[in-house]
């Protein structure tokens, strides 16, 4: 069951991944890069980090990815032109991509001592997550929240036309 | 039932999985010429490497591996929100999306 | 119990769980139509079967027979994966919802419940906000300036509303201390009405702040800007005809009839009878699975009696007035009930 599991969720993964990389308009890329999303949310729950898997799905498929869908909508986003990219990008760029995975495939397969994962394996509870993280690391997650603050306003001050009429309403409707 | 659910996956192949993905995200940042698609491949990157994490949570037995994760989303959630807002201001200035075409520093 | 036999129930209760549902989305259209009907001192349907009653059967039929048409500029694949996207996460969303005490027969799993999940109120969350995508995408791929308009105000408005509305769970998540649905509604379950949470757990604020965003979140009135028919003719399921357009309609309903279920639960016990012990509980064990049963029914259809009663009373909020609504008044409000909440449950 989990080999299933893990060999179908796998497998959307790496197609929406690919498919984001062949997909020439945004929308498309922005669809696969959710079902990506979403199988990861699986196999989070799959490696018993259920907690995770509904803040993936919640934080990542229905937060980021509609702000970005919302953005692509807003802007008509149109399909992009087919360039070779940079010089760099090909001579240094992709001989790097290609060692990097390589290095990395052959460490991860030559590691001793991975185990395994199967459906029986304990969950990891809310509760415990919670325990740790409001007291040993109560000072990042404090710190997370001003950055998040942060962002809001940077956001704001970013896109908006006027820091008093955000939407330019008032310009519009001749200042009501 | 049980030997239903006892099959077993070994580690390695989620650490494989979260290794191409982010090579694959690698990879979209280098061809993709769209400002928004480089910004979903930076997205598939940092999924990637959460899955990572994740798995090394499950393998340690760690709850800190999870709660890593949990503020990689928040920080990549503050990041998309800033991130798309210049998006946007730099299609008011520029009207297109295009990387090739915003290549000076002025307005 | 056997992998085959388990597997077996689950498709029994899915089965059984979405009949149920599409049965009581086509009559909650019905109580809607006749509702408003009689606000606006008209009759309603009254002409098919008895008191109209089989107009949901002869409205489904002719959504079946109409012309299905895809307009020419559209997107095709999303067009026709949109509709199945936002009916299909209305639907899987009750699967986490428990309808009644857990009885179980010759050896099944409980009934009343798809999944016992113990995440279940984040599970709900999640799907409602991959739904935005099925609007979101309907009118983006329509090509046409209502229907984009639409899908814009519309996920503006759900990303908006999501934060109060998960904001105004987080009090009654605290006093139960579990995500688990079951878990939330066993906590309610001592003095009956009494320790619901809106009354009992001072949740009532919470309850108001999710009751708004609960609105906005279903696109209803008086939130129903995404399809307001007089300023966008339909909003983002303008170019959608036949089943396609039903199947939007259906997801309205039907998340209306979760967002319900997800308020009997949180705030109003769930299954539990308001009068707890007065009542002594019956020694029959379907006997009291009925009477559970009966209690989530009927707290769930005032919940839609109180949508429809809305709809037909209130008028529509201008675009600027919700988005200040949602972001000035219910966000600063949730968060402050969250600080008294758990100040409450610290100093108790």
């Amino acid at each position: 069951m989990h080999l299933i599991l893990f060999l179908v969720f796998a497998g959307f993964c790496l197609v929406g991944a690919i498919n984001l990389l062949l997909q020439s308009h945004p929308i498309n890329s922005a669809l696969s890069l959710i079902v990506v999303m979403v199988s990861l949310a699986v196999l989070y729950l799959l490696l018993g980090a259920e907690f995770l898997a509904a803040a993936q799905v919640i934080v990542y498929a229905g937060a980021i990815m509609v702000l970005f869908t919302f953005v692509i909508m807003l802007l008509n986003a149109s399909r992009e032109e087919r360039t070779l990219g940079s010089r760099a990008a090909l001579r240094v760029g992709f001989p790097s991509v290609v060692a990097i995975l390589a290095i990395i495939a052959t460490v991860i397969l030559h590691t001793q001592g991975l185990g395994v994962a199967r459906l029986s394996d304990g969950i990891t509870s809310t509760e415990e997550l919670s325990a740790v993280l409001f007291t040993k690391l109560l000072l990042p997650f404090e710190v997370t929240s001003v950055l998040i603050l942060i962002a809001i306003l940077g956001a704001v001050a970013l896109a908006g036309h006027d820091a008093r009429d955000p939407q330019g309403i008032r310009e519009r409707t001749g200042g009501k | 039932m049980n030997a239903f659910f006892s099959q077993e996956v070994p580690l390695s192949w989620y650490l494989l999985l979260s290794a191409v993905l982010f090579s694959l995200g690698v990879v979209g940042f280098l061809i993709k010429r769209n400002l928004i698609t480089i910004f979903m491949s930076i997205e598939l990157m940092l999924n990637g490497v959460n899955l990572s994490f994740v798995t090394f949570a499950h393998q340690w037995h760690a709850v800190k591996g999870q709660i890593f994760v949990f503020f990689v989303m928040m920080v990549a959630a503050a990041e998309a929100a800033v991130g798309l807002a210049i998006i946007i201001a730099v299609f008011r200035a520029r009207a297109t999306l295009a990387v090739d075409r915003i290549d000076r520093m002025k307005l | 119990m056997t992998i085959v036999q388990f597997i077996l129930w689950s498709v029994l209760k899915v089965a059984v769980v979405t009949v149920v549902m599409l049965l009581a989305v086509a009559y909650t259209v019905l109580l809607e139509r006749k509702l408003v009907g009689r606000i606006q001192n008209r009759w309603g349907p009254s002409r098919v079967g008895p008191f109209g009653l089989l107009q949901p059967l002869v409205d489904g039929a002719k959504s079946f027979l109409k012309e299905d048409i895809i307009p020419t500029g559209v997107y095709r694949p999303l067009y026709l994966i949109a509709p199945i996207l936002a009916l299909g996460c209305a639907l899987i969303s009750i699967g986490v919802v428990p309808f009644g005490v857990p009885v179980s027969v010759a050896g099944s799993p409980p009934l009343f419940q798809i999944a016992n999940v113990n995440i279940g109120l984040l599970v709900i969350l999640a799907v409602t906000s991959i739904g935005v995508y099925g609007i979101a995408l309907a009118g983006w791929s329509s090509n046409s300036k209502y229907s984009l308009l639409g899908a814009l105000r519309s996920s503006a408005q759900l990303v908006s509303y999501e934060l109060a509305l998960g904001l105004s769970l987080v009090g009654v998540v605290l006093r139960a201390g579990s995500l688990n649905l079951r878990v939330i509604v066993e906590q309610q379950a001592t003095q009956g009405m009494l320790s619901w949470n809106v009354f009992g757990g001072m949740q009532f604020v919470a309850f108001f702040i999710y009751l708004m965003a609960a609105y906005a979140e279903t696109n209803r009135s008086p939130f129903d800007l995404p399809e307001a028919e007089s300023e966008l003719t339909g909003g983002y399921h303008t170019e959608y005809s036949s089943m396609k357009f039903a199947m939007f309609f259906m997801a309205e309903y039907a998340n209306m009839i979760t967002v319900g279920c997800v308020a009997t639960l949180l705030f109003f016990g769930g299954w539990t009878s308001p009068f707890g012990d007065l009542i002594p509980p019956f020694e029959n064990v379907f006997f009291d699975a009925g009477l559970s049963l009966f209690w989530f029914v009927l707290k769930v259809f005032s919940f839609l009696f109180l949508y429809v009663w809305v709809r037909g009373t209130l008028p529509r909020f201008r675009y600027d007035q919700l988005m200040n609504f949602g972001w000035r008044w219910l966000m600063p409000l949730a968060i402050l009930n969250i600080v008294a909440t758990s100040l409450w449950l610290a100093y108790r």
